[in-house]
């Protein structure tokens, strides 16, 4: 049976008819989207590679069959950059060297966006770190994740007070 | 994943009789139930998606002081909520000990009591699992049982729950409000999952159709907001299941406790109530003999079903732990790693 | 074919372009923004959908699969099974060379491991082929599977490792330890451990005619088209493999194995392009791990705690097809000076895929029981660990006597030890507590792993727009190569690293060797460092030998290339730009070759080794059991640092691998099915975000004249050795309990504190 949905995918709406109910969210935007900069790195949920934004907040898309999102506001990390100016995570994830084989990277920072979001770690290293355990990596580049993290929370909060002011 | 049929129900009750049918299952957030569709565990014919019905994803509270959770609000913005965290600090800490953020984030409270055993052997199809399939054996009982129950098993199943929510639910008496199809009803969370017996595959006390609407904390539950604590033993730091965990809330009055409630996770098929526990501290002063005490009777029935001896040890020394630093008093805010013994605070192990 | 476009970093973030810069990557903003390419990313038109099904029983026979079944599933196009699939050119039994392993591509019934592939279903999109393969319902004729280090009668292997004698002797070990003032016996053992890279192995294959296309990470593009070419019976010439990045590999993606042949076979069933990518559960069988070891020293020391002997004895297991060897007790060949060593190996088959290099193979399993075993012996000498390892250091390599190319371990240990604050420790087990009453721990651990060197080739280019070019076949698995081999590479042709154009993670470049062995900087660094002199060269004899040029009879010797112009080395006031010197020569461009390869008289006369010093504190809850690293200092004397921040980043990376062998990883096998249980990322533990303490790495200069042309020693796997054992060192601290088998667990400490 084919089902019409719609999805806002990185500000722009897409309708497509999925004829197959057991596409998950992750499988939609990499194999038939192909928007490969999501991904999979277990499909079990287990890992934290396929994280993505949905309504604003970070979910595993392995996890997540596409037709119950119907009408889901999505983000991934092709959204996140505005054309050449990368978003204050990414930028400070280059800078702190907050990866190595790069795998896991999108979903690190899908991650730490939709931590920023949530607003429950601020800039307690501690908190961070045990805020961002859904997102395993294997290179090891957990030090540089961290600093990254606080580096871009720091320019938020920063700018959030310019803003205020 | 078997190919299944896709329903989307506009009412609770087209819902009930949609999911009434042999070999339907309700959808919420997917976060277990396409783990388990993925590895062939779970192969249904029909899901029904619950996840876009009115109304089950408020968080009110009664009248009465009682305190309802609709079925469809996320783990994270339930442990989030400032008043719920305030109210129910062990709660809000057991939520957020569990899984990762974005699996709370997804997860519902509805999905979270009614997620299956991690047992590998249930878990792996090329293994026998009595709970997967009803006769066909144990693997797990003469196997890697590490992980596996020390209180209410048989010889038909030795898996536990892995909910870390339910243990400080079970403990303050939660209730589950049940949509069926003969109408609503409601039984304790304590009633929900049953023990394995003779009969693993039958995991609870729900009916087909049955729909879990909401959770209800009763008014007693507040009382406790001052002193609870869930404490839960991983192999790592975050992101894993519990080797075993506690919750602990104590009502004291006077230097004197006056109620006390106590749960396990992580060691029977069920959220594990210690009653006997709760009574061992009803009356007396906080003292660590007294914790002593309730920790021998909590375990007093336990044995081992396989490797897991230490379960049990470790088990009287979380609620001992537990007690304590329910007593000592329930933090300001929400330890940085929630539920850890590593979120210890200054002098919580000498205290 | 796609052309690889690297964006560099913002240019605020580049701190120059030389050798010992810390540039940021070069990939860093493809690899944030998800543009990145991996190899499942590619979508080639018409592409089907590959998925293995993977035996339940690790020994026996598939009987039957319900292959039917599977076809009648809504867009499955076929089931490639051993009666069903193209033929290869060659036994894949075959060995025909030491770097081929046996793989399993469908050629039998036979069934020698839990996990092993025994069928594949193509489809028109992942989740028919996924239900596809569930649907084979495969039955077994089930044989008893050998599990475990006991499993069988023991035997000598002919060989550990890559080509390591199984025993090295030097003196009289028995004489050693009848004469030793103390002595200690104990035996540790390791588990079964996954690479588990992010990256799930992936291959995508298009077939046109006799020529092949492969998008598919490796560590080793050109053993993996020679593997291919021999499999198909196709020539070189025909293949094209792309690996521009690699999720990681670790040993995994070093080596060509079945999964990615049989894509490609799936492929030429069809006569369609194949994208085919293992399951993370699958990955638990047939890619490689690192096997299990018990491990038994046997150590004495005199009154003064001089070692008199160290006996290092290893079982492993290998499987029941091939031949793979940890060679674990090798790790006791170079670190402690001894009177008397001897190091030997045996093993048992099991029903397991072939156990495989894995960070660190040998150096990691062997470290962590030396290391332990050290530092028992320190305890049982009254002697600090660290001194006890200052009164053994080995001025020269133990056994063999050599001297070492370089050797700044003295410095590692006396900064790292600085700079963690180990003179604080009290000598005494289970004194230390923090504010909250936790057991705390500090232990140390020694860290060496061999600098090796391998073979390779790059072509260097000018062009007449003064730009270079420098090509080489290198693979960045993460370590930076598309960053520390391209500042090698505008070092060596004189220009800005921007001016340069580097290619690097396709077949059709030079053969830059494989990228392990911690030695591929060295060795791709070498390549292009030679080549990069030869063009410039030849650029140099241009410009010399023409009357026209002011550097004309300078002699190629007597010109320096810097910043894209030779200048005469006597007066650099005189001099031309590369694209003058071009023009007026009326020549396109200037090219050249250069090779990177082992030099055997040094290695004759040297022994060549990184070396390190790690520094770990524990705190372990004095009730409870849990475990949690609190902080780690490692200094690491490495040679040449190309990157002090990816070397950095690599160091950390060993570091936390160490500290996941101490307390985390370990497959889990069922002991009566040899299937393994937890093959997932949820109960296979690796280090989460909340593990990993702050880390500390501290580099001590080292040069090195002699271990290859750029003195770089590498630094991929040391990070792991010495890291272990500092840990497990650290938990015994803060208990007092030895635990002896890894990981350690909770239930290792609780019923002993």
């Amino acid at each position: 049976m084919n089902h019409s949905i719609s999805l806002t995918v990185n500000g722009a709406r897409r309708d497509f008819v999925l004829d197959d109910p057991r596409v998950t969210l992750l499988d939609l935007l990499r194999e038939r989207l192909h928007l490969t900069g999501t991904k999979k790195g277990c499909d079990r949920g287990q890992c934290g590679a396929c994280t993505i934004l949905v309504d604003g907040k970070r979910i595993n898309s392995c996890l997540a069959l596409a037709i119950s999102h119907d009408g889901a506001d999505i983000l991934t990390i092709e959204g996140v950059a505005r054309g050449d100016q990368l978003h204050p995570v990414q930028a400070a994830f280059i800078a702190h060297d907050g990866f190595q084989c790069g795998f896991c990277t999108p979903g690190q920072i899908m991650s730490a966006i939709g931590m920023m979001q949530e607003a429950q770690a601020g800039n307690d290293p501690e908190r961070i770190r045990e805020c961002m355990s859904g997102n395993l990596c294997r290179c090891g580049a957990y030090a540089g994740i961290v600093d990254a993290v606080l580096e871009a929370q720091g320019q938020m909060d920063e700018s959030n007070q310019r803003r205020s002011a | 994943m078997k190919p299944f049929d896709y329903v989307r129900p506009a009412t609770v009750s087209e819902a009930v009789v949609a999911a009434a049918r042999p070999g339907a299952a309700y959808l919420a957030a997917g976060t277990n139930l396409l783990d388990l569709m993925k590895g062939n565990i779970s192969r249904p014919d029909r899901l029904v998606d619950v996840t876009h019905l009115d109304g089950l994803d408020a968080i009110e509270t009664l009248p009465d002081g009682s305190l309802r959770i609709g079925a469809l609000v996320s783990n994270a913005d339930l442990a989030h909520d400032p008043a719920f965290a305030k109210t129910y600090p062990a709660v809000a800490e057991a939520l957020l000990s569990g899984a990762s953020a974005q699996l709370r984030n997804a997860a519902t409270v509805g999905g979270n009591l009614l997620q299956r055993t991690r047992c590998a052997y249930f878990y792996d199809t090329a293994s026998r699992c009595n709970k997967r399939e009803a006769g066909s054996g144990c693997d797990a009982r003469e196997g890697e049982s590490r992980g596996h129950a020390v209180l209410g098993w048989s010889d038909s199943c030795i898996a536990t729950h892995p909910s870390d929510f339910c243990v400080p639910l079970v403990a303050l008496d939660a209730v589950v409000e049940i949509e069926g199809r003969g109408g609503r009803r409601e039984i304790a969370l304590d009633e929900l999952h049953r023990l394995p017996g003779n009969s693993p595959e039958r995991e609870s006390a729900l009916e087909p159709g049955d729909l879990v609407v909401a959770v209800r904390l009763p008014p007693a539950a507040r009382g406790f907001a001052a002193h609870a604590r869930y404490l839960k033993v991983r192999d790592r730091t975050s992101y894993a299941f519990a080797v075993v965990s506690a919750a602990a809330a104590l009502r004291i009055e006077n230097g004197k406790v006056a109620e006390a409630r106590i749960a396990l996770g992580g060691v029977a098929a069920k959220p594990w109530r210690a009653r006997a526990a709760e009574d061992v501290l009803r009356g007396v002063a906080p003292t660590a003999d007294a914790f002593q005490e309730a920790a021998w009777r909590a375990l007093t029935d336990a044995k081992p079903s396989g490797d897991n001896a230490f379960k049990i040890e470790l088990a009287r020394r979380i609620v001992v732990r537990a007690l304590r630093l329910a007593a000592a008093g329930t933090p300001a805010r929400l330890p940085a790693l929630p539920a850890s013994p590593f979120a210890s605070t200054s002098g919580a192990i000498h205290a | 074919m796609p052309e690889l476009n690297l964006t560099s970093a913002p240019a605020h973030l580049r701190h120059g372009s030389n050798i010992g810069q810390p540039l940021t990557r070069r990939d860093g903003v493809l690899k944030v923004t998800g543009q990145a390419t991996y190899a499942a990313d590619n979508h080639p038109p018409g592409m089907l959908f590959a998925v293995i099904a993977v035996s339940g029983i690790a020994h026996g026979r598939v009987v039957s699969l319900d292959v039917a079944a599977a076809k009648r599933h809504p867009g499955v196009v076929d089931v490639m099974t051993p009666d069903h699939k193209p033929q290869l050119a060659i036994d894949p039994e075959i060995k025909t060379n030491p770097f081929v392993f046996r793989m399993e591509t469908l050629q039998s019934n036979e069934v020698r491991y839990a996990n092993q592939p025994i069928a594949v279903v193509i489809a028109e999109t992942l989740e028919a082929a996924t239900e596809g393969a569930a649907l084979l319902a495969p039955r077994y004729e089930t044989l008893p599977p050998l599990v475990g280090l006991d499993a069988g009668e023991s035997f000598v292997p002919p060989v550990v490792g890559v080509g390591n004698p199984t025993e090295n002797h030097l003196g009289d070990v028995e004489a050693g330890l009848a004469s030793a003032e103390k002595r200690i016996d104990a035996t540790y053992e390791t588990p079964p451990q996954y690479h588990n890279a992010m990256e799930p192995h992936a291959i995508v294959v298009q077939w046109d005619g006799d020529r092949l296309s492969v998008d598919m990470p490796t560590q080793g593009l050109m053993l993996s088209l020679a593997r291919i070419a021999e499999l198909f019976g196709i020539a070189h010439d025909k293949i094209h493999i792309r690996s521009p990045f690699l999720g990681g590999g670790f040993g995994s993606k070093g080596l060509m194995g079945g999964p990615p042949v049989l894509g490609i076979m799936a492929a030429k069933l069809v006569g369609r392009p194949i994208k085919l990518v293992l399951r993370r559960e699958q990955m638990y069988g047939p890619v490689g791990h690192r096997a299990p070891t018990r491990q038994r020293l046997r150590i004495g020391a005199d009154s003064e705690g001089r070692l008199t002997a160290l006996d290092h004895h290893a079982r492993t297991v290998s499987s029941m097809f091939d031949d793979f060897y940890e060679p674990a007790a090798d790790a006791s060949h170079t670190l402690y000076a001894a009177p008397a060593i001897r190091t030997s190996h045996d093993a048992v088959r099991v029903n397991t895929g072939t156990p495989l290099f894995m960070r660190a193979p040998g150096e990691a399993t062997g470290s962590i029981a030396l290391e332990s075993a050290i530092d028992e012996m320190a305890w049982a000498c009254g002697m600090d660990p660290l001194a006890f390892r200052l009164k053994n250091y080995a001025e020269v390599e133990p056994i063999s006597g050599k001297p070492f190319s370089s050797k700044a371990l003295r410095a590692c240990y006396e900064q790292g030890a600085a700079r963690f604050g180990w003179a604080k420790r009290s000598p005494q087990p289970r004194q230390m507590r923090d504010d909250a009453g936790l057991l705390v721990g500090w232990g140390m651990g020694t860290a060496t792993f061999p600098a090796l060197m391998f073979q390779a080739e790059a072509r260097a280019a000018i062009r007449r727009d003064g730009s270079g070019v420098m090509e080489i076949g290198a693979h960045d698995m993460g370590q930076g190569a598309w960053t520390a081999l391209a500042q090698i590479a505008a070092d060596a042709v004189g220009l800005d690293i921007d001016r340069v154009t580097f290619k690097a993670g396709t077949s059709d470049l030079p053969d830059a060797g494989i990228a392990g062995g911690s030695a591929h900087t060295a060795t791709a660094g070498a390549a292009i460092h030679s080549a990069g002199a030869a063009v410039i060269a030849k650029l140099a004899d241009l410009a010399t030998g023409d009357e026209r040029s002011p550097l004309f009879g300078a002699g190629n010797t007597g010109v320096i290339a810097r910043d894209g112009r030779l200048i005469r080395r006597d007066d650099e006031s005189r001099g031309e730009s590369y694209a003058e010197i071009l023009a007026r020569a009326g020549v396109a461009e200037v090219e050249a070759r250069g090779t990177g390869a082992p030099n055997p008289a040094a290695m004759e006369e040297y022994a060549m080794h990184a070396h390190g010093a790690v520094f770990a504190e524990v705190k372990v809850d004095p009730e409870l059991g849990q475990i949690r690293v609190t902080r780690m200092v490692g200094a690491f004397a490495a040679g040449r640092i190309v990157n002090p921040r990816m070397v950095q980043s690599q160091l950390f990376g060993g570091m936390i691998w160490g500290m996941s062998f101490a307390l985390h990883e370990e497959a889990i096998t069922d002991r009566r099915t040899g299937r393994i249980m937890n093959a997932n990322l949820g109960e296979y533990h690796v280090p989460v975000n909340a593990d990993v303490p702050p880390l500390d790495v501290i580099t001590v200069e080292e040069q090195d004249p002699h271990v290859n042309t750029l003195g770089i020693k590498g630094v991929g796997e040391i990070g792991i050795t010495g890291s272990a054992g500092a840990v497990a060192n650290a938990v015994w601290h803060a208990t007092g309990v030895r635990v002896r088998r890894f990981p350690i667990r909770i239930e290792d400490l609780l019923t002993q504190l």
